[in-house]
């Protein structure tokens, strides 16, 4: 430790103004303050302050996303063994390391492109503006590839990632005054620039053999299937074709587990979403117009991305509405719109990718409802007291 | 008509050095008076370097409200009128005779007196100044009136001395206070006392007030909160407050004729060696307090609490409105990958270390230091401040409006309802280190400009 401390102590003064390499100052400022919490003390106001900082916060939801993003690993090798016959469905435990090592070989290379490019500019940005590199990008550059279907061409990766973090985010100010959520928006510019390679029944299984079907459940419902092929039990542990780490609502459980006792997500966003798809689904049970509209409202949870934007996307606090009240609101017509979308919208089979960007154009309306009832309540107490 | 409110929403921190309550009489050399505790002051000076003074002798009054004067706390000779930048007066500072010297203003019976007569006797003492006003927190304009006056009766901030401590022993001088107020003002005045521990005996037996019960965590013990919950505030009204030991200041100008100041300050935080009470005057020097009773390490010596108080230096005077010091340890060290550890020693009111988990269970104390634990960063956790935040007031909305200075704003989100020390707890617990108390005072400073007070 010692001798890391003495390392950088030693390097910064060729970072610092004047310096050398003062062009690279934002990098090694990030490196400085990843390894050691920096010495700063208290100038103004409270003297005390709390050991929780943006490092923290981050890292939470990025612990909070591994159980998926592993299972996610195993999955992608799993599907893709089924169907080039080299195991027979429902063997899960078969060809373990195999599963695993074919997965994390796929999903290593998405990382690594997502964070070099993220990152990258992010550090570009904060040493034009003069401001250390904000944390927000540590989760969002492990949330894009998990959107991903496993097979996304490299380039295209990039290319999303740049438009979403300089369009999504870094025109806006950076972390915390974006009002998209940064991964969605790399995830609707791959779904609207490159429709082919992020849809249809053939992206979601990495390098399948072309007679194996590779629909995916909420495929299967939009084309007119009764219920999805796969089985409940198989949907709920995620061994289904899909994005990366979506499939397994059990992992992204242990996540939402994890955000929810530690605090770091919202659980009024959370809960809402799931009572908004519950109500919408129940609806439509009652309308019963079609297959789709019959299939009982708790499928919705398993199958899709509906689960892994309830937990990991629409609790963005930045994104979301940002008071209580609102957040409720918020959550609630995401769970309806994403049911609404899935079930009546013939083009886009995933409805939680829109619904979510659509609530979070409307966050800052729904807050302004919700602040303009305090105003008014404070507004009529006055005027109470002046007629006195 | 006395009301008992819970406040169920904020956070009590525990520190290690609490008061013991035990009482040291001590003599202090040397006592200052500083323009900066009072808000918005523009000192003009009454009197020179090398001058003697009595205790209620006039140092300066206040520049837009002449008939305000701040007066020397004791007799002594003006040692220095320290100056910073631009010339601006930062302590009038001084050194202190052994026994003091009063000016005299006359004994004198309540009940004979009127109105003008207490407010005149209160001006002229510099008295006055320890009346304040909300909004803004200023010492009052003589020519107004408040809506109702509320007697600080306790303190909920960390490691806050005991009022059954400061009191004892001093009914008759409250009671005294409490009539004068109440002849001068005719309003209602509100004795605000604590549900809990700390209750002051002398406090709850006062006549002629109505007294309230707060329960709950911290902030239930600021001024603003009990405000709001007994007579919130709207624009173009004044609420005026003081402490309950400034009480004992007023009763003692009409019972003993005198500006008599004495009061107990506790010394407190886990860098005393005795945390305790002393008796000292108004503006008292600390280092004679802090002498040998201390630990070695590098020090922040804060006069008032942890959350809001101000940063004072080892040899500096503890501030007008202040009856407590505490002195905990500069945090200037580098931790390593101190956002990954556990976590199981430090504070964190967020659940993501786990001592965060720890502190719900169990009555913890903990060490603290004066580390940012972080870096600056914009706002990016949100429903955090509302936990912590017991008004009807949106916290993060009034503090953005601040920023932009956006004066209709910050008066429809309730500007006028609040204080800097209200925010206090908000910014201790904010991931993004926003010195948000700064931007409150800023926005009020500005409130009060545009407005007038």
């Amino acid at each position: 430790m010692k001798f890391i401390k003495n390392t950088l102590d030693k390097m910064r003064p060729s970072f610092e103004k004047g310096g050398k390499l003062h062009a690279f100052h934002s990098l090694f400022d990030a490196i400085d303050t990843l390894m050691f919490v920096p010495a700063t003390t208290t100038t103004k106001g409270c003297h005390i302050r709390d050991a929780v900082d943006n490092k923290r916060t981050m890292i939470t939801v990025f612990i909070a996303l591994l159980p998926a993003l592993l299972f996610g690993m195993y999955n992608i090798g799993y599907q893709h063994y089924l169907s080039i016959g080299d195991i027979v469905a429902g063997d899960y435990c078969a060809n373990f390391w195999n599963n695993f090592g074919y997965g994390f070989l796929k999903v290593l290379p998405l990382l690594l492109v997502s964070y070099i490019v993220g990152l990258g500019i992010e550090v570009i940005f904060a040493q034009i503006r003069g401001h250390e590199v904000s944390e927000g990008y540590f989760v969002t550059g492990l949330l894009i590839p998990m959107i991903c279907p496993p097979d996304v061409p490299l380039w295209q990766l990039a290319l999303a990632v740049a438009f979403a973090v300089i369009i999504g985010k870094e025109v806006f100010g950076g972390t915390g005054y974006n009002f998209l959520n940064p991964a969605l928006v790399a995830r609707a510019f791959l779904f609207f620039s490159y429709p082919i390679q992020m849809s249809g029944d053939t992206v979601w299984i990495a390098e399948k053999a072309d007679a194996y079907s590779g629909a995916t459940p909420l495929g299967e419902m939009i084309a007119g299937a009764q219920l999805p092929s796969a089985s409940i039990m198989d949907m709920f542990v995620g061994f289904m074709p899909g994005c990366v780490g979506e499939t397994s609502v059990i992992a992204i459980l242990i996540g939402a587990l994890i955000l929810l006792l530690s605090g770091v997500a919202s659980w009024r966003v959370m809960l809402s979403v799931f009572a908004g798809g519950a109500v919408m689904g129940l609806i439509f049970n009652a309308v019963g117009a079609n297959d789709y509209m019959n299939m009982p409202f708790y499928y919705h949870y398993l199958i899709g991305g509906f689960m892994f934007g309830a937990v990991f996307m629409a609790t963005d606090p930045v994104t979301a509405a940002h008071t209580n009240t609102g957040k409720y609101i918020y959550g609630f017509l995401i769970g309806i719109m994403a049911v609404l979308i899935r079930v009546v919208n013939p083009a886009y089979p995933e409805g939680m990718m829109l619904a979510i960007l659509l609530m979070n154009v409307f966050a800052p309306l729904i807050d302004y409802y919700v602040v303009d009832a305090n105003i008014r309540r404070r507004a009529k107490r006055a005027k109470l007291v002046n007629n006195k | 008509m006395s009301k008992a409110i819970k406040i169920t929403k904020g956070l009590d921190l525990k520190l290690y050095g609490e008061p013991m309550p035990e009482v040291v009489e001590t003599f202090v050399g040397e006592y200052a008076l500083k323009p900066k505790d009072f808000i918005g002051l523009i000192p003009k000076l009454l009197i020179e370097e090398g001058e003697r003074v009595k205790a209620g002798t006039p140092l300066f009054y206040a520049k837009g409200k002449e008939k305000v004067l701040f007066t020397s706390p004791v007799s002594g000779v003006v040692k220095q009128v320290k100056r910073g930048a631009k010339r601006v007066i930062e302590e009038v500072i001084i050194s202190a005779d052994e026994t003091i010297e009063y000016l005299d203003f006359g004994i004198s019976d309540i009940s004979e007196l009127a109105a003008e007569q207490i407010k005149e006797k209160l001006l002229n003492s510099g008295v006055w100044t320890v009346l304040r006003q909300r909004p803004y927190s200023v010492v009052p304009n003589p020519d107004t009136t408040p809506k109702c006056i509320i007697v600080s009766g306790f303190s909920s901030a960390p490691l806050a001395p005991d009022y059954s401590v400061l009191l004892k022993g001093l009914k008759a001088e409250l009671q005294v206070g409490i009539d004068a107020l109440k002849k001068m003002t005719g309003v209602t005045i509100h004795v605000n006392l604590p549900a809990q521990k700390g209750k002051s005996e002398e406090l709850a037996q006062l006549q002629n007030v109505q007294i309230n019960t707060f329960e709950g965590k911290h902030p239930c013990g600021n001024v603003s909160v009990q405000i709001e919950k007994l007579d919130p505030i709207n624009k173009s009204e004044r609420v005026w407050y003081l402490d309950a030991q400034d009480l004992v200041v007023i009763g003692r100008l009409f019972l003993e004729g005198k500006y008599n100041t004495e009061r107990l300050i506790a010394l407190t935080g886990q860098e005393v060696s005795h945390p305790q009470y002393y008796k000292v005057r108004k503006g008292a020097n600390i280092s004679s307090l802090i002498y040998n009773n201390t630990t070695a390490v590098d020090l922040r010596i804060i006069s008032g609490n942890v959350l809001s108080g101000t940063r004072i230096e080892k040899d500096g005077f503890i501030s007008a409105y202040d009856n407590q010091i505490t002195i905990i340890k500069e945090g200037n060290e580098a931790e390593f990958m101190g956002w990954l550890a556990p976590g199981t020693k430090k504070f964190s009111f967020s659940r993501t270390f786990l001592a965060g988990f720890l502190t719900n269970c169990c009555n913890r104390k903990y060490k603290v230091d004066t580390n940012l634990h972080g870096g600056r960063r914009p706002f990016v956790v949100t429903g955090e401040f509302e936990k912590v935040f017991p008004m009807d007031i949106y916290p993060m909305q009034l503090i953005k409006a601040c920023v932009i200075e956006d004066i209709d704003m910050m008066e429809q989100l309730g500007i006028y309802e609040v204080d800097p020390e209200d925010f206090a707890l908000c910014e201790l617990i904010d991931s993004s280190k926003t010195d948000i108390q700064d931007i409150v005072r800023n926005g009020l400073e500005l409130m009060r400009k545009e407005m007038g007070e």
